[in-house]
């Protein structure tokens, strides 16, 4: 019997139950195990580490089943951190000086099972220092999406399978969720397009006896029959008509429901896209998501209403061509449909080339977006350093990889709808050939023969136009998976199941044991902070010691990556997101303004607000005076992003814009940091007004802009080192020390050289 | 800098140890290299465990066979970005896509998040991130075989 603990060995991938089973003693029971997928010259090679109740054990990757144990014992412990994508997990002995016993390395996608196995392993070893059992296992929760995991369960289920599961090749079908509401108009459409697609087929069915029953007997010398001529021309007046209508009716129902898909699908994808959080965003380029809100969709709707109905319709004509056909002369038939098969290879030969390819157009006509995306905000420095040539120059670029992509893609394309007409003289060729044979033979009629070579022409133009919706198809199959793309992503900021309402708040914020990563790389490590209602908290620490990113973690732009931060006592992670931030107001450093009113700027967070309420928030941030002796005072526009005012003057409409929803929690982002002294002067007087009373978190540059805190936190390098108040950390000649000495000694030479907007 | 200015040892706990001119004497020494891609072997930083400066390297060789020695070890177990030489087969070519790759550091398979995470180098280079935030090395996508290619251009 392998172990005491069944369920803990299960959890081992198959390949080490046995080995495992050789190693351990009957009865030890596996509390936690790691799998190694890096030896330590990082090449990729298998390994375990396990987890026993008085052992460590270990089979080194790549040391092909050597087997290593550590008797656990008091001052081991176990140290893991990690550095681009690859992590470290060292035993290391506390002796007089620590001693590495051994480290181990595994790529960070085997982080969870290390956690849970450092923790595992800190308890045991607590438990032979105490003498006391170890306390019993509580939840675990997925790194990546903070969901709960079940004892024992290594992955998240949610994580993974979003992770691994790609849209398919039936993307296609899951715009049906689109398409239904329409279902009844597109079903109309469908059916008129029949309709009027058979109405097309009844003129050629009347030239037969048109031809066998009233010309050929006329050249034969009988008299032409008048009324009958007059009845065969009247049924092809009511069918030509018939068609008409049909046709203008079905266009219309189908260009409305075509907007509209396209407009749910748009509002659809920017929906969510507005739910994504500022990950999302960070890895995504603008010009990208705008190429796809934009062209695709329009892509997908004109797919959905028009080509997929067309290519129905087509199909259906053509099977109802046939049988015609067929009930006429099944020989001639037999003939007329044999270049069919070449057709659908034909078809089938270039989808597989156009495919790839306009993906890979779509791909390159986001980058020229992208470019464009990039440069025009981006204008004024373009400009000053004189480099509108080399921008033009990677426009040119972007414009040429797309012209190139969309020349060899032409390539193949040109010759498709050629090839198809060439099929359709050869096809002409043949039944005129079969035609005169039989007709000699007489086993055939002229009108047979007319009637055929009326039918083969509209045949083979639908097959024409079903080749088409090959290129469509494939084109709304890329287009659909770039905007599922979107839709399938799970905000990694994720609404909670079931939200805790959270109608007040009293600004009570606490961190604990809080970590965070970008990506793969850690920013903020172990930090404790707590923070009391009411309190003003000054945070200061070198540039890109990881301030703004603990402002991130308090208003739940990124979710912590390990420990929790709580407001009044409650995970914020457990409330729901909007009602959260309805709590905090936040200004930035470089504020963003959208184009609009200063008034609508104003009102943003609060668009019900009063004027009385806009004015008193102006008048707050000391932006009232300027706005006045603006032409148009309040229902001034502001220009893309702002453009039109200075940074003082946005700066001070960005605190108003915070003030009016009058939130509990404010968080000052290096807020006076891009303005002049004086104007910095102006800002501060209107922060002193937004402070009061409320939990204030400031970042500032100048120390100087902290001297309301209660308490300064120093950060360096994603920790807290130091906290106090200005004295007292003067006093202990610290971190907070050397910053204010480099600022006093830079201080005479900001003050002479006067603002430096 | 010249040869002597330091000297480096590895101390029990298994971190580099430096030792300046001035006997100043610092531990936790991390090795790294300024344009890990672009130049690796120029411009080599030896930062102290708060994060500063100790010593600049303006080219690897530059460095004495012991010094050169420990570096090298310190940074095979820091540096991780797998040359991949061949693409051996990829699960969609939808995003997310894993790929399973041979790379100079053995074979493996890693989930693509995106294309976007494809980043072009000079010279026809890429470098893939994955889910965890592993790079992996493309040094010249031309270079690779016809298959792996193929795969490859789905993804450009
Ligand atoms: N979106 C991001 N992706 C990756 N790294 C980031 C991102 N934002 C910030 N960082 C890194 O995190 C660290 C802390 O940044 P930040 O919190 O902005 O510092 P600061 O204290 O100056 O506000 C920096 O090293 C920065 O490079
Ligand atoms: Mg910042």
């Amino acid at each position: 019997m392998i172990s005491a603990s069944p369920s803990s060995i299960l959890t081992l991938p198959d390949r080490w139950q046995t080995e495992v089973a050789a190693h351990i003693s009957a009865g030890e029971a596996i509390l936690a195990s790691l799998e190694l997928d890096l030896d330590h010259r990082l090449h990729f090679q298998q390994g375990l580490l396990l987890l026993s109740e008085n052992r460590l054990l270990a089979c080194e990757a790549g040391s092909q089943g050597v087997w290593k144990s550590w008797e656990l014992r008091t001052g081991l412990r176990l140290q893991h951190h990690d550095h681009a994508g690859v992590a470290t997990l060292e035993l290391i002995a506390q002796e007089d000086e620590p001693v590495l016993l051994a480290s181990w390395r595994y790529t960070l996608e085997h982080n969870v099972a290390a956690l849970r196995l450092i923790e595992k392993f800190d308890k045991q070893v607590d438990a032979i220092a105490t003498g006391l059992p170890p306390e019993t296992e509580e939840f675990v929760a997925c790194p990546t999406c903070k969901a709960l995991l079940e004892p024992g369960q290594e992955e998240c289920p949610i994580c993974t399978r979003e992770l691994h599961t790609p849209p398919s090749t039936w993307t296609l079908f899951r715009l049906w969720r689109f398409a239904r509401p329409y279902r009844w108009q597109l079903l109309t459409g469908f059916l008129l397009t029949l309709a009027s697609t058979g109405a097309t087929l009844v003129p050629p069915y009347l030239t037969m006896p048109l031809m066998d029953e009233v010309l050929i007997p006329f050249q034969n010398g009988k008299p032409i029959d008048w009324p009958l001529v007059g009845m065969y021309l009247g049924g092809l007046t009511v069918a030509a008509l018939l068609a008409w209508v049909l046709g203008w009716i079905r266009t219309y129902i189908l260009a409305l429901v075509s907007e509209r898909i396209g407009r749910d699908l748009r509002t659809t994808t920017y929906d969510h896209l507005m739910g994504l959080s500022l990950e999302y965003f960070g890895g995504k380029r603008t010009g990208d998501l705008i190429a796809r809100l934009g062209n695709e969709t329009d892509r997908i709707n004109v797919f959905l209403s028009l080509d997929l109905l067309n290519f129905a319709t087509d199909v259906l004509m053509i099977t109802m061509t046939a049988v015609i056909l067929f009930s006429i002369n099944p020989w001639l038939a037999l003939v007329t449909l044999l270049p069919l098969p070449f057709i659908a290879w034909l078809i089938h030969f270039v989808r597989e080339k156009l495919r790839t390819g306009f993906e890979r157009i779509d791909r390159v006509w986001a980058e020229v977006t992208n470019v464009l995306a990039d440069t025009i905000p981006g204008i004024r420095v373009v400009k000053a350093f004189a480099q509108e040539k080399r921008e033009a120059e990677r426009f040119r670029e972007a414009n040429q990889r797309n012209l190139a992509m969309n020349d060899r893609l032409n390539k193949t394309w040109s010759v498709f709808s050629p090839t198809v007409t060439l099929l359709t003289e050869i096809g002409l060729l043949v039944v005129w050939v079969f035609g005169i044979w039989q007709i000699a033979h007489n086993n055939s009629t002229v009108g047979v023969l007319t009637a055929f070579l009326a039918y083969i022409g509209r045949f083979y133009t639908r097959l024409d136009s079903m080749s088409r919706i090959v290129s469509a198809t494939q084109r709304a199959a890329a287009a659909t998976k770039r905007i599922f793309d979107i839709l399938d992503h799970v905000s990694s900021v994720p609404q909670p199941v079931n939200p805790r309402p959270m109608p007040q708040v009293t600004g009570q914020i606490s961190m604990h044991d809080v970590g965070f990563r970008y990506g793969n790389r850690s920013v903020i490590r172990n930090l404790d902070l707590d923070i009391q209602p009411g309190e003003m908290i000054g945070l200061v620490g070198h540039s890109g010691s990881g301030k703004s990113t603990l402002v991130n973690l308090i208003c739940r732009f990124y979710d912590v990556t390990q420990g929790s931060v709580r407001i009044d006592g409650v995970d914020i992670r457990s409330i729901a997101i909007a009602d959260y931030r309805r709590h905090i107001g936040l200004v930035l450093q470089e504020p963003f303004l959208f184009f609009g009113t200063i008034a609508e700027n104003i009102a943003y967070g609060k668009p019900e607000a009063t004027r009385a309420e806009i004015i008193a928030a102006a008048r707050a941030a000391h932006a009232h005076e300027f706005i006045l002796r603006l032409p148009q005072g309040y229902d001034s526009l502001v220009g893309e992003r702002g453009q039109g005012l200075s940074g003082g003057e946005r700066q001070r409409i960005s605190i108003a814009r915070a003030l009016l929803i009058n939130p509990r929690i404010l968080i000052l982002d290096e807020a006076t940091s891009a303005v002049d002294t004086e104007t910095e002067k102006e800002i501060q007087k209107a922060l002193d007004n937004l402070v009061l009373g409320r939990t204030t978190i400031a970042i500032a540059h100048r120390l100087s802009t902290l001297r309301k805190a209660d308490r300064l936190v120093v950060m360096d390098r994603g920790q807290i080192v130091e906290i106090g108040n200005h004295d007292d950390l003067m006093a202990r000649e610290g971190h907070y020390y050397r910053l204010y000495q480099a600022q006093q000694r830079n201080n005479a030479e900001i003050v002479s050289e006067g603002d430096n907007e | 800098m010249s040869k002597i200015e330091f000297t480096l040892a590895r101390n029990r706990s298994g971190r580099l140890v430096c030792t300046l001119a001035d006997g100043s004497v610092h531990a936790n020494i991390t090795p790294v290299r300024a344009f890990p891609l672009a130049a690796p072997n120029e411009g080599l930083a030896l930062m102290s465990q708060d994060g500063h400066e100790i010593v600049w390297v303006d080219t690897l060789d530059e460095l004495n066979p012991d010094q050169r020695a420990l570096i090298d070890s310190e940074l095979t177990g820091r540096e991780f970005m797998p040359e991949i030489s061949r693409l051996n087969s990829v699960s969609s070519f939808a995003t997310p896509s894993t790929w399973s790759v041979t790379t100079n550091r053995g074979t493996t398979a890693f989930v693509l998040k995106g294309e976007e995470d494809i980043r072009r180098l000079p010279n026809n280079g890429l470098l893939i991130a994955d889910n965890h935030g592993i790079l992996y090395l493309i040094a010249d996508r031309k270079a690779l075989d016809r298959h792996s290619r193929k795969l490859l251009e789905r993804f450009l």
